[in-house]
């Protein structure tokens, strides 16, 4: 935080706001401000205590019980994170979700970050059109994506059955058990590599041509100038890009959700931990225990971030 | 954060000079854009396609499933989808709109007021109140689902309007976003100089500041109004009447009795697909149209 007011002399007679309650005139104008400054940021404030520290506090609280056939509700300390750290369905969930980040993100990354150099190095009116049409999936909401490539897995109305048929092969069916990994993948990196994509872009064009014509004459060829002198000035973003991907993918809800119903089982209520505590809240009415997993989930995810973070905080991000 | 660049490319004044490369070195490169644009293409294609199909065609079409059926229906499908079970899902639509444009607007406005406080003025309790904002971004949001839904079930606030709207007014990252902005692109003189003319905190604001943070303030915009659009997991905990349904959980629904078989003798998957591609349109050319105001503005959050 470099940037201090740097606010002395001012003429106090001047100011006559309204948020100066009038009790104490004299107050020196640094006082004042720093009011204001909250003033500013009361609104937030208040929607920050109430739908963020607010639900986190009662999850923690309503982990804390827990709701007997015979006993009603009652006091059970950290019974319901004991249970989840040895239900299987919730460790199983935390398992796949862990190797899919682990697996899809640097996939994902490779991509948007290939594309975006390729587009920051080519300038033709093919490239602009491209940079659109891959970032237009991100305007299109998960649910409908996940819908869309729902019905191009289908063997009744997608496109591989069809594609097989030319060899007389039976299409692999992507959301079976044994591949739903990659079915996924596909959808997930299909909605959201254009995205990461442009914020690359954005951030190599930033930066000050003069720096690749320095490397030319220096005899730097594309590849060098590329990996030495763009990707290292453009890691903050990669950084950010990871961040977001990571905790996007440790909540992955919404395309497996919507694409259960079409997975013939290979999706199951306990495929991610949301899901699993979706299923426990609004199928089983056991709140209290879908609480502990989602302030369990909250923290898991936290951590990973923070331990990410922390990690990379040479690099320049949130932590720094 | 001592350090805060911001760099908001100018198109591409500078660059021009690049672009007298041989065509032939360019082959590989627009090869492999071109595969690329054809992989993220083809599901929107398909549904294009989908959606000018009827029931047979969509199971038993003649061209396969990425070309044209025999019988063209886009017409009838359009009138199905509109006329269905009293044309719920134009009201799907609108409830979207709405649900986007109000959250949207709404958490815009806090963030640019809460980054503007951040970033401007020196108080007690400023870096514990910033920390705890960036750390805030690391939690994720559906973890507050299952929790804020028990919390408005206690008042009555479950199945409405505002179990929606209100939990998207949260937007840390956005307030971290202006904060970042605002830091660098107002300086600190130019709020003096108006408050020695004498204009009040709010007007210094309002009148000096917000045209400086435009830029900004559009991409916290679009980035809150896509985020509300595309929620999925809120309003499926919160509401079950599905009057009140974005079209998100609207299409969910029907995927459901779909794939349940429970649509009365009505193929709902064709309902679907041509909904889905209805429901894309308009965000698809918001973003074609105001790309000059978001590619920018995307560059924010990364420092140097």
């Amino acid at each position: 935080m470099a940037n201090a007011p740097a606010i002395a002399t001012r003429p106090s007679r001047q100011r006559s706001d309204t948020y100066d309650s009038g009790q104490r005139p004299k107050r020196s104008p640094e006082r004042r401000r720093a009011t204001v400054g909250w003033l500013f940021i009361a609104p937030f404030g208040v929607v920050f205590v109430v739908f963020l520290v607010a639900p986190l506090g009662y999850a923690l609280y309503l982990s804390l019980f827990s709701k007997g056939l015979a006993t009603g509700t009652a006091f059970t300390g950290i019974d319901n994170y004991v249970k989840a750290f040895t239900d299987p369905a919730f460790l199983g969930g935390v398992w796949f979700v862990i190797r899919f980040a682990l697996v899809l993100i640097p996939v994902q990354m490779a991509v948007s970050l290939a594309l975006a150099l390729v587009l920051d190095a080519v300038t033709s009116r093919f490239a602009r059109f491209a940079r659109l049409m891959i970032f237009l999936p991100y305007a299109i909401p998960a649910v409908i994506g996940a819908l869309m490539w729902g019905f191009l897995y289908s063997p009744t109305f997608g496109p591989l059955q069809q594609l097989f048929d030319l060899f007389g092969g039976t299409a692999p069916f992507p959301l079976s058990p044994d591949n739903v990994f990659g079915g996924l993948m596909n959808v997930v990196t299909w909605q959201w590599a254009g995205y990461y994509m442009i914020i690359i872009y954005a951030a190599l064009q930033g930066i000050d041509p003069s720096l690749y014509e320095a490397a030319r004459i220096d005899g730097a060829n594309a590849w060098q100038v590329a990996f030495r002198i763009k990707v290292p000035l453009v890691s903050s973003s990669l950084v950010l890009i990871l961040v977001f991907a990571l905790i996007g993918t440790l909540q992955f809800f919404t395309e497996p959700q919507i694409l259960r119903l079409v997975s013939n089982g290979t999706i199951g209520p306990d495929f991610t931990p949301n899901i699993y505590a979706y299923s426990q809240a609004f199928a089983y009415a056991n709140f209290n225990y879908a609480s502990a997993l989602s302030f369990a989930l909250g923290i898991v995810v936290f951590i990973a971030v923070y331990i990410f973070l922390f990690a990379t905080r040479k690099r320049g991000s949130f932590l720094s | 954060m001592t350090t805060a660049r911001i760099s908001i490319p100018t198109a591409s004044s500078t660059r021009s000079a690049r672009s007298r490369k041989r065509p032939g070195r360019l082959l590989v490169p627009h090869l492999f854009l071109g595969a690329l644009v054809l992989y993220f293409l083809v599901p929107i294609w398909w549904l294009v396609v989908a959606s000018t199909k009827n029931v047979g065609g969509l199971f038993h079409g003649s061209a396969g499933a990425l070309w044209f059926d025999k019988t063209f229906a886009f017409g009838p499908n359009l009138v199905d989808l509109f006329t269905y079970n009293d044309g719920i899902y134009l009201h799907w639509l609108g409830n979207s709109v709405f649900y986007a444009v109000v959250g949207g607007v709404g958490a815009t406005v806090l963030s640019i007021l809460a980054g503007y406080g951040f970033a401007k003025f020196r108080f007690r309790g400023r870096r514990f109140a910033f920390a705890l904002l960036l750390g805030s971004v690391m939690v994720p949001l559906t973890a507050l689902v299952i929790p804020t839904f028990v919390l408005f079930t206690q008042l009555n606030l479950t199945d409405t309007i505002w179990a929606v709207i209100l939990p998207s007014l949260l937007n840390p990252f956005g307030v971290y976003l202006m904060q970042v902005y605002t830091a660098d692109a107002v300086p600190d003189e130019l709020l003096d100089a108006a408050r020695v003319d004498g204009a009040g905190e709010f007007r210094t604001f309002l009148q000096v500041a917000f045209p400086l943070l435009r830029p900004a303030f559009i991409t916290v915009l679009l980035l809150s109004i896509v985020g509300s659009w595309n929620n999925f997991f809120l309003p499926l905990a919160m509401l079950s009447n599905t009057n009140l349904f974005p079209i998100t959980v609207g299409l969910g629904l029907w995927e459901g009795q779909a794939s349940a078989n429970n649509g009365g003798g009505h193929s709902l998957w064709g309902l679907i697909i041509i909904g889905s591609l209805i429901s894309v349109i308009p965000l698809v050319i918001a973003f074609l149209s105001l790309q000059k105001y978001w590619q920018g503005g995307l560059s924010i959050g990364s420092l140097k």
